[in-house]
């Protein structure tokens, strides 16, 4: 154990002394029992309008014809003879009023592809068609021919050469660093696409204004984005475009880029038809179409001293872009600042680079870049961690981040440093070290600590149990400069009839805004949370408080919200000479409304260099510490993951109902990633695009998840949060893998862990035994540390020989009809 | 073809194709929008209904094979009138009252609801889980809603509000 001074472990028993005094902080403080959610009532009686159950009269029902090829020219679009055209509107690239961009960070993404364009992606839009109801849209569709020449496509990010960003980050001298190491280790990771899977699909309903514009209702993450991307499409002005975000079931950054290329295409048709246009996607066009988590190549090399301190650090990240830019440059950024895990490491050099291959987009998913490289260095460090002979524990312990060290990028560490605080939290409550330790026969057999017997777990006599542990870090908010760039407005109205009022565009997709914020703005304002209302998010409403993305809305908009009530209740209270509770209601009757617009200012002393990748990277950072148990069962692979521990920092909880929410869905989704989520491609195309194919966990799958909430404030909001949604999705996948090395002796480099990617390295190491139940081979790891330089055992051909599911014939002729329900009359 | 059928108490008469589903039913013609759907192929759970005490899929379900059956949809388990016993919250809007059955609101004490898309869906399979005699073991709970995803919550505080009702500390 390190002697350093550590401030993380001298808040382990008082985690209130550190930076901001609780009085200050009052506000953002769970004080008495956390209200109840908010919208909840409306979602369990099924009184909530999503998108698709919003009813518009008149309304026809659009769809959208797509590429059956990975890259071709579009040569011609053909309509048949046979077919009354017109009963139908249609929609071509030549029809946009405006630019044909879906805009967003690069303007490479076309609305929809040109005559003589190039299709860049399978499953890419290219017409849009509306009818008054399904029978006639699916006749229409069935009359309309595409042609194409194609052309040859691009599947390997390695080999591509169209670079959508790349970064280059260091620090210290990797030569002087490598020179001073005990040992070296080398290795690639790998990790798939992983679908965000909300349950509700994507959906936009636009209806045509009065004033020739649009508004859509849908489901969304980010109104503005949208807002934005209808206005360049269409030509429309800032109050001609309207967006209304509809109850939304799910995003986890699912909709925070896509939502635009659906609202323009329900756009272009509602404003062709003259009448309301329904667009709203079924499970198989959205998991076929729309965004995915990057997959990523990731290489370590990284030097040792045989006391497990980190002296150098080589990185190499590539991230697959799919077709086009989205938020690509953005996601590899995250990733690359996020590459060398929560360690302390004087020499360091991380390049990254993201390229274009011939798949549809990637884009946003919670942790945005950081799961797939924290992944590779988590696993890396268990695997050095046991080539040294060392506990994964004691091995983070001696690097982990402290309070005043320098990150790559040369970051000092000021405040809010809980990483090892969270660490030890995870191990102590998870017993990691009594369990990883000598007692691994009596772990097997003891099933009362089990919950639950998965159904995953066959009867089988051979089943090795294992324990994993990892560690993360998470950038809190916009990296870089992005914060100050957005601007973003939050805003409190005290109305003329004595209603408080919450402005943002912040929106409620399960998470919780829609409770948090008014009572944050109820406790800063001393009144009841009953009393703060809420503005429904719609452009024409509310401002432009910046994305719903980022785990940002609790840090960045709920402190403009306690800026902004602060003020307000001054001027109230100035005025009135009585307490804001008291005299609000008659400052309203005497002195009509007040509205007190709140915009971001940059966190005191936070400096980033956009062009050099120098600075603050990230005004603070949250931690999350991961312990993971599993059963492996070694004749057929099968994983199931059985308890999980999970501490995090999140600077300060708000409400812990919602909190802990985070931590156990967010854990859930980094164990499916770890597990069972996989996309497999035939040229271009996803395989499993279907909920029959692409697994996500169930009940029986998801492991019994204790969650641990850990407070180090950040001083510059507030109320001293830091943001939390995406913190467990960074750490769980590297804790499920250390765990089943830990029950079978075999490293998995490449996500998911699939039961045939278990037999294959447990094949390819036949000649080591296997720890199952009663063995209690521990000296294995206990080696004393070899001096040599480690290599990838990995092979160049993948491990798994059979795809999930093999292209069906009758599928692979055209692209598929999105409508396959039975045959009915219209609504 | 005509179908009768009794949902959430109320008769029902409808002249429908036979392969109609009972979710496009449910939710077009009856307007009861609570159901949702979400993958149309009976994986997700999200359109669980209750027909004769059985939890079903309501998107695999054509309307030729509920001719007399009775339905049950998450507009049909809080009571109507709010009766003095029963549980009140403010609703979304903070101005009116919604009345909640003890699976509904234990579901909101605890936060087993978070977008709320699959929640219908899942309280209909808590829902025939508890009227079947389930007790509190939480094996038999994830048992009973393995067909329903959630995608927000982990199932952690989903199971313990099911277990909390049949426990009866609910």
């Amino acid at each position: 154990m390190t002697p350093r001074p550590s401030a993380a472990t001298a808040t382990t028993a008082a985690p209130d002394a550190l930076i901001v005094p609780p009085a200050t902080i009052a506000p953002g403080r769970a004080v008495t029992r956390p209200p109840l959610r908010r919208e909840g009532p409306d979602k369990l009686t099924g009184a909530a309008k999503y998108a698709d159950d919003l009813v518009f009269p008149g309304a026809w029902y659009g769809t959208t014809i797509r590429s059956t090829e990975p890259h071709a020219r579009l040569v011609a679009i053909e309509r048949s003879e046979d077919f009354d055209w017109s009963s139908v509107v249609l929609v071509t690239a030549a029809d946009i009023p405006g630019e044909n961009i879906v805009s967003l960070i690069s303007d490479d993404q076309p609305v929809l592809v040109p005559v003589g364009g190039e299709i860049q992606h399978h499953a890419e839009p290219l017409v849009l068609l509306a009818a008054p109801d399904r029978a006639t849209l699916r006749a229409a569709k069935r009359a309309l021919r595409v042609r194409t020449e194609p052309l040859t496509p691009v599947f390997d990010p390695l080999t591509s050469d169209h670079v959508f960003a790349h970064y280059e980050i260091g620090s210290g001298d990797l030569d002087a660093g490598f020179a001073q190491a005990d040992l070296i280790l080398e290795g690639t990771y790998r990790v798939g696409h992983q679908e965000q899977l909300y349950i509700e699909n994507n959906a936009m309903i636009a209806v045509p204004r009065d004033d020739g514009g649009v508004a859509v209702h849908g489901s969304l993450q980010c109104p503005y984005y949208v807002h934005k991307a209808m206005k360049r499409a269409l030509g429309l002005t800032d109050t001609q475009a309207q967006v209304v975000q509809a109850e939304t079931g799910g995003g986890f950054g699912g909709k925070e880029e896509y939502p635009s290329i659906v609202a323009i295409h329900a756009a272009l048709l509602a404003r062709k038809c003259r009448r309301p246009v329904r667009m709203i996607y079924d499970r198989h066009e959205d998991l076929a179409a729309t965004t995915k988590r990057h997959p990523a190549v990731v290489t370590h090399r990284t030097g040792v001293r045989r006391d497990g301190t980190l002296v150098a650090q080589d990185i190499e990240v590539v991230m697959d872009g799919g077709a086009y830019c989205t938020l690509t440059p953005v996601v590899l950024s995250r990733g690359t600042l996020h590459a060398g895990g929560p360690y302390r490491c004087p020499n360091v050099r991380i390049r990254a680079r993201a390229t274009r291959t011939n798949t549809p987009p990637n884009g946003a998913f919670r942790g945005f870049g950081a799961p797939q490289t924290e992944f590779a260095a988590e696993t890396h460090l268990n695997r050095i961690a046991e080539q040294l002979g060392l506990s994964p524990l004691a091995i983070r312990r001696r690097n982990v981040y402290q309070q005043g060290d320098l990150t790559p990028t040369g970051q000092v560490l000021r405040e809010s440093v809980a990483g090892q605080e969270v660490l030890e939290r995870a191990a102590e409550a998870a017993e990691f070290e009594r369990l990883r330790g000598p007692e691994v026969g009596r772990r097997t057999s003891d099933r009362a600590r089990l919950t639950h017997e998965s159904a995953l777990v066959t009867s089988g006599e051979r089943i090795a149990s294992g324990i994993g542990l990892a560690l993360a870090w998470h950038g809190a908010g916009f990296t870089g400069s992005g914060e100050v760039h957005l601007a973003s407005v939050a805003s409190i109205e005290l109305g003329g009839d004595g209603v408080v009022r919450v402005l943002t565009g912040s929106t409620e997709m399960g998470q919780g805004t829609k409770t948090i914020f008014p009572q944050l703005v109820s406790e800063a304002l001393g009144i009841p949370y009953e009393a703060v209302e809420i503005a429904p998010q719609d452009t024409a409403i509310v401002p432009d408080s910046g994305p719903t993305v980022a785990s940002r809305t609790a840090m960045v908009v709920g402190g403009l919200l306690l800026t902004a009530a602060a003020r307000l209740r001054t001027t109230v209270e100035a005025a009135t000479g009585g307490t804001f509770g008291a005299t609000y209601a008659d400052y309203a009757r005497a002195h009509g409304p007040l509205r007190i617009d709140q915009q971001f200012e940059p966190y005191p002393g936070d400096a980033f260099d956009d062009t050099t990748y120098r600075g603050d990277a990230y005004p603070a950072f949250g931690w999350a510490a991961c312990v993971a148990e599993v059963k492996v069962d070694l004749d057929t692979g099968e994983v199931a993951v059985t308890n999980v521990v999970a501490a995090d920092d999140v600077g300060r909880v708000i409400h812990p109902v919602l909190a802990e929410g985070q931590v156990e869905g967010g854990t859930l989704q980094a164990v499916g990633y770890a597990t069972i989520e996989e996309i497999k491609l035939d040229n271009g195309r996803y395989l499993n695009d279907r909920l029959a194919t692409y697994l996500i966990p169930t009940a029986l799958d998801a492991p019994r998840i204790t969650s641990i909430l850990v407070e180090a404030p950040f001083s510059g909001a507030p109320h001293g949060a830091k943001g939390l949604g995406e913190l467990p999705m960074d750490v769980g996948a590297p804790a499920v893998v250390a765990a089943i090395h830990d029950a079978t002796g075999v490293w998995i480099q490449e996500l998911p862990a699939t039961p045939e990617r278990i037999l294959a390295a447990l094949g390819a190491t036949a000649a080591r035994p296997a720890r199952s139940s009663g063995d209690a081979a521990r000296t294995e790891a206990a080696v004393e540390a070899p001096i040599h330089a480690g290599t990838d055992p990995r092979p160049d051909a993948p491990t798994d020989p059979q795809p999930l599911r093999g292209p069906q014939p009758d599928e692979r002729d055209e692209w598929p009809e999105w409508e396959r329900r039975p045959e009915e009359p219209s609504r | 073809m005509t179908i009768r059928l009794l949902v959430n108490g109320d008769p029902v008469e409808l002249d429908v194709p036979g392969m109609r589903r009972l979710l496009d039913v449910l939710r077009e013609d009856l307007v009861l929008t609570g159901t949702k759907e979400g993958c149309g192929e009976g994986e997700c759970g999200a359109c669980s209904v209750i027909v004769d005490g059985a939890v079903v899929d309501a998107c695999l379900v054509p309307m030729s094979q509920v001719d007399g059956s009775v339905v049950r949809t998450v507009e049909g388990l809080a009571p109507r009138s709010v009766p003095a016993a029963s549980v009140v919250h403010a609703d979304s809007a903070g101005t009116g009252v919604a009345s909640l059955d003890e699976l509904q609101a234990a579901f909101l004490e605890t936060g087993g609801a978070q977008c709320g898309i699959c929640t219908p869906g899942m309280l209909m399979a808590a829902r025939a889980y508890l009227d079947d005699g389930g007790g509190p073991d939480e094996g038999r709970i994830r048992e009973a809603i393995a067909g329903n995803l959630c995608r927000c919550t982990g199932y952690t505080k989903i199971v313990e509000a099911i277990a909390l009702v049949a426990r009866g500390d609910r």
